[in-house]
């Protein structure tokens, strides 16, 4: 750490029409040292991404323009050099990968010829060279073969083995600083803990800096060594990490940690932020977070605060300007927390599956013979209890969803039995199956694909109303809708707009209402936060509880965000390909996991406390393919603990307890 | 009755499309996620230069899709009423002058004489050979050197009427707009002038001035001069050019209308079902794809044509007759061409089928019907716009290589591919009878180029990606 790096001051970059900007990034300033990772945290919408597109001057055109501000590379003021200078700085000095790997890499190149592209572009390497460079940055992240793999197209590739060639991309120009544009969102929590401990690593060898931009507060204490908030364009807090989870200080920054759900909470009320983020494009004349903050009195509103910094703990809040009103900033931060009790399942079943299978016929040729199955899900035995909520665990493609959709019977079931209320409900004709539709019901995990654009609201909520009682009386009918767009949240008037001109959050509430029209017992949610940002996610979960205690629904809640099961459910299922591999109690699960396969799951999951030094074992590799099981227990070849029986046959349920079962030969034995 | 109402087969599907285009404006209008590409459309400057250019060609056509026949002069003796064998439009009524004036052959634009010399006798009795005065062209003129001079004379006056119409017509819409939106008028003139509406005022104004001066040009200087010349037998191209704006919009949009029902029924049933009913359209669609469309439609016309010259008493006029095949063509047109259309909506209605809202939909029990037409012919509709409009300006210019192959349209009708096709023979002339060919082409042209840009505007603005940026 021995001077700066990089050096950004008073960035603003304005978007949209020159009378009317939207000031996406409005005056940004941090400093990033050399061999240091800086995150960059905040919401959606709140400039991040901008931020970092700015600096390598790659701010969509005409759409944005950079109006004011430094950026000072090493001293070089990187917004003054001509686009052909500036290609020499990019890839070479600054890299940067970003969160799609599946779209940044050109699908009809191997992977070989878009790594030596980049070595080729800044050095003058021959044919022999460049190859052996580019072998040597696969092997340096950790890709193995790499001498058979640089032949490969990237559709040959897994989703995390993509994002090891972006690094080994961004890598090859051997860069001084390297933006990663939440480099892992798009990836298993497995897989991101991978990823996270290979960026560690590579900076720790080659000494480069890292922008980790990220939404991510588990990400950012695992990661960074220096923090940045950014609200409304922009930065509110910059500390370093210690001090950033120890003692920050702006309120919004203690609201996004109050946000959080975790297992400590599961009897409270999430905190909200209430209101909204404000429109860009109004000249701030206060502070931008005055409307939702818990702390503002007058000189809030009137004038926006200024950057005070003590300590190298930077704050954008009048309560830690030395000049503000003393008395004011004496004033204690009450913490405050409403109860929200969890809600206690009723000992009655109201689904139960049993060995649950739908496999999905593989067909090739010119008369489509099958040839093989996708088996997505292979036998899963679960029940759910009036009012109880049992979480679904496992990494994307382990078939989850696809359980969620064999119970609804939305894809044509292969064997096995759900049963609603001792109903049988697969072999059903879609004729008799109509009158238990409504009892289940399904909240999806994209708010913004799950509506019609073509409808308005008060239409999509009136599609689950008219199965029931309501078929002709629309007056009945319009209070009921007013009635439930209420009891999520929202305003009746609302109704007759259409679904584009609402947030996720607002969507993902009229997904829930429409949900609830059909009066169901049980609600299947599949991820219904993950596409959402940590405030708003608690605005879902908190809702998703009340209407618990309301209408005493059953939740099958499929997520990969351990912290929300935490916080929600009663009972854990873990699924691993296919298959439920542990089940059991929250606690049992979560606290004392016996299957390797959660053990490894669970500690893949960052953690929010700086504390945790100790040595995980990370699960190698990646999820096979379902198509292609592989023969015995189907975690053996990325089991730790993996035993020569293993790979011969598929293990049994072993009763742990009452509530406790797994599916391992490690415990066998015990019975 | 001083006439007799006639209704062929494309003026009443014109009607219909008509009504149906009315009906749709006023469905759109009270749906904001409708209206909202077509507010896109015009805010364009392109849209709007395009919107008014078409407009001019509509009228023209729809005026060129009233038919009837007039009463012959009514015999003392019998009291039933006859009407004329000869079928004839608004537009016709209009430009009567046009359509009577034949002159005895070619003669070029403008020309007070004829193109070609014959010989004639003079009032002394000596027989010259010389080019005849015309009979009608220029006839007002005492002196033909005076012919510059006249025609300056017109252009200047027609201009100036056409300036004056133009303010008057300005004034009002500010006017009404102040009206409209409680505002002093000053305010409107500033804002217009200015350029401060969302949508492109100014060149609307200006659009509207240039389509005023052309159009009171064009009627005043027809009055009097052929101003794309005459053709071999002497009938004014002009006219011709006019009558052929029905036939090209008749081809472009009814054979949308054919295509339609097939392409969203296969579509939509291919994508939806799956398996063996999409096999069956899938190999139905590629098999027809790969015979070649001109030979299909060569085979229709001739078959019908023969059907025609045997069964000669089931039409009573050319103009039934020539209607009659001009709908075959329009039918055999779009049977070969909805293929393209139904293979983009298959592939559509397979996305949308998995779609999270389809899912939630059938989750509530909503039955297939339900959801083929809440959910998914309304998330397709955008598709199929933006098909009919880009398709319109290549059956335009189908209609012409076909008829210029000579299994196009009926010959008596008049169409800019039968006027390419009989410009052919005069091309080789020497010195050459160019304006015929020129008169087809540019007002073919100017359609197309219309309509192409107008489709550009429309795609823009109906395609989700753009909306998802704007």
């Amino acid at each position: 750490m021995s001077s700066a790096l990089l050096e950004v001051s008073g960035l603003k970059t304005w978007l949209g029409r020159v009378d009317q900007p939207l000031r996406a990034v409005d005056g940004i300033g941090f400093t990033i040292q050399r061999g240091e990772t800086f995150a960059l945290l905040g919401e959606s919408g709140c400039g991040k991404s901008m931020t970092a597109l700015s600096l390598l001057g790659l701010n969509p055109l005409p759409v944005s323009r950079i109006v004011d501000g430094e950026v000072k590379l090493a001293g070089l003021d990187l917004l003054q050099l001509s686009e052909a200078e500036m290609q020499a700085i990019r890839g070479r000095r600054i890299a940067m990968i970003f969160q799609e790997p599946q779209s940044s890499l050109n699908p009809v190149l191997s992977v070989g010829e878009q790594i030596s592209e980049c070595l080729n572009l800044h050095f003058d390497l021959d044919a022999k060279a460049s190859q052996q460079r580019v072998i040597e940055l696969l092997e340096s992240v950790g890709i193995p073969d790499p001498l058979q793999r640089i032949k490969e197209y990237p559709h040959q590739l897994s989703g995390g083995m993509k994002q090891r060639v972006m690094i080994a991309m961004a890598l090859a120009g051997e860069p001084e600083l390297l933006i990663a544009d939440e480099p892992t969102t798009a990836l298993d929590v497995t897989i991101q803990a991978q990823i996270l401990e290979l960026l560690k690593t590579i900076q720790r060898d080659t000494g480069m800096a890292i922008l980790l931009i990220s939404h991510d507060l588990a990400v950012v204490a695992q990661m960074a060594d220096h923090v940045a908030v950014m609200y409304a364009g922009q930065i509110v807090e910059t500390a370093s990490r210690q001090q950033f989870f120890e003692q920050h200080q702006h309120p919004y920054t203690d609201k996004l940690f109050q946000a959080l759900p975790s297992e400590q909470k599961r009897d409270q009320r999430l905190t909200v932020i209430k209101g909204s983020v404000p429109v860009l494009t109004q000249d701030f004349k206060a502070c931008r977070f005055v409307e939702r903050c818990d702390h503002a009195w007058d000189l809030c509103r009137t004038t926006p605060p200024l950057w005070t910094e003590d300590n190298d703990h930077g704050v954008r809040c009048h309560l830690f300007n030395q000049d503000a009103d003393v008395e004011r900033t004496m004033l204690p931060q009450t913490q405050y927390s409403s109860p929200l009790s969890e809600v206690l399942p009723a000992e009655r079943n109201v689904l139960t599956v049993q060995n649950l299978k739908v496999h999905f016929p593989i067909r090739k040729g010119v008369l489509q013979r099958v040839v093989g199955q996708v088996r997505a899900v292979d036998g899963v035995s679960l029940s759910l209890k009036h009012a109880e909520t049992v979480a679904l665990v496992g990494e994307s493609g382990c078939g989850k969803t696809t359980v969620g959709k064999g119970i609804l019977q939305l894809v044509p079931v292969t064997d096995g039995d759900v049963e609603f209320h001792g109903h049988r409900l697969n072999g059903l004709p879609e004729r008799a199956l109509k009158q238990h539709r409504s009892s289940l019901q399904i909240v999806f995990q994209d708010p913004y694909s799950s509506m019609n654009p073509r409808m308005t609201i008060s239409q999509i909520i009136e599609e689950g109303l008219s199965r029931k009682q309501f078929t002709k009386d629309s007056e009945a009918k319009e209070k009921r809708i007013n009635e439930l767009l209420e009891r999520v949240g929202l305003r009746a008037e609302i109704k007759h707009r259409y679904p584009h001109e609402f947030s996720g959050g607002q969507r993902q509430r009229i997904c829930i209402a429409r949900a609830l029209a059909a009066e169901p017992e049980i609600i299947i949610c599949d991820e219904p936060t993950s596409a959402l940002d940590v405030s708003v996610q608690a605005q879902i979960l908190n809702l998703l509880r009340e209407i618990q205690h309301e209408f005493g629904l059953s939740y099958l809640f499929i997520t990969h965000n351990i912290a929300v099961v935490n916080y929600l459910a009663h009972r854990v299922a873990v699924m691993y390909l296919g298959r439920i591999v542990e089940q059991g109690s929250r606690d049992d699960v979560l606290h004392t996991p016996k299957h390797p396969y959660t053990q490894a799951l669970l500690a893949a999951v960052p953690e929010l406390d700086l504390n945790t030094t100790e040595e995980v074992t990370r699960l190698e590799g990646e999820l096979p393919s379902p198509a292609k099981p592989p023969k015995g227990c189907h975690f053996h070849q990325r089991c730790p603990q993996a035993m020569p029986k293993c790979l011969e046959s598929y293990p049994e349920h072993t009763q742990l307890s009452t509530s406790h079962e797994v599916r391992c030969f490690l415990y066998e034995e015990s019975e | 009755m001083p006439f007799l109402p006639v209704l062929l087969w494309t003026d009443i599907l014109i009607y219909l499309l008509l009504s149906v285009v009315v009906a749709s404006v006023f469905y759109v209008r009270r749906r904001p996620h409708l209206i909202a590409p077509w507010k896109f459309v015009f805010q364009k400057k392109r849209g709007v230069i395009s919107v008014m250019i078409l407009l001019c060609y509509v009228a023209i056509g729809v005026m060129d899709s009233v038919h009837f026949r007039l009463a012959l002069p009514s015999d003392e003796k019998s009291k039933t009423q006859h009407y004329s064998t000869e079928v004839l439009t608004v537009l016709d009524v209009l430009v009567m002058p046009l359509r009577q004036q034949l002159e005895k052959t070619y003669s070029s634009p403008f020309a007070t004489r004829l193109f070609m010399r014959e010989m004639q006798q003079s009032e002394s009795g000596t027989v010259t050979f010389d080019y005849a005065k015309l009979k009608y062209a220029g006839a007002h003129l005492d002196n033909e050197q005076d012919k510059t001079a006249d025609i300056q004379n017109t252009v200047i006056k027609s201009t100036i009427s056409a300036l004056f119409i133009w303010f008057v017509a300005v004034i009002v819409v500010m006017f009404w707009w102040a009206k409209k939106h409680e505002i002093n008028w000053k305010q409107v003139v500033n804002k217009f002038r200015l350029g401060q509406s969302s949508y492109p005022v100014r060149t609307c104004f200006l659009m509207l001035l240039v389509l005023l001066v052309f159009f009171f040009n064009l009627i005043a200087l027809s009055a009097s001069y052929h101003v794309l010349g005459t053709d071999k037998v002497g009938q004014d191209v002009l006219y011709q050019a006019l009558k052929s704006v029905r036939t090209g919009l008749v081809i472009g949009t009814l054979t949308t209308l054919v295509m339609l029902p097939f392409a969203l029924f296969m579509g939509i049933a291919a994508g939806y079902f799956k398996g063996w009913i999409d096999d069956l359209i899938q190999y139905i669609y590629t098999t027809l794809n790969s015979i070649p469309g001109v030979l299909l439609i060569a085979a229709a016309v001739l078959m019908l044509q023969v059907y025609m010259n045997n069964n000669p008493d089931s039409f009573a006029t050319i103009a039934e007759r020539a209607d009659m095949r001009l709908l075959f063509l329009c039918i055999i047109l779009g049977l070969t061409s909805w293929t393209g259309l139904c293979r983009i909506l298959r592939g559509e209605t397979l996305k949308l089928r998995e779609s999270d809202y389809v899912l939630a939909a059938r989750a509530l029990g909503a039955g297939g019907l339900t959801i083929l037409h809440r959910h998914i012919l309304p998330n397709l509709m955008h598709i199929v716009m933006i098909a009919i409009v880009l398709d319109f300006s290549g059956l335009v210019l189908a209609e012409a290589v076909l008829s210029y192959v000579g299994v196009g349209v009926d010959p008596s009708m008049s169409s800019w591919g039968n006027m390419i096709n009989s410009a052919r023979l005069e091309m080789a002339r020497d010195p050459i009878v160019w304006w015929s060919l020129t008169a087809a082409f540019i007002s073919m042209f100017t359609l197309v180029l219309a309509a192409n840009l107008f489709a550009d505007v429309v795609r823009d603005a109906f395609d989700p990606r753009m909306q998802a940026s704007v």
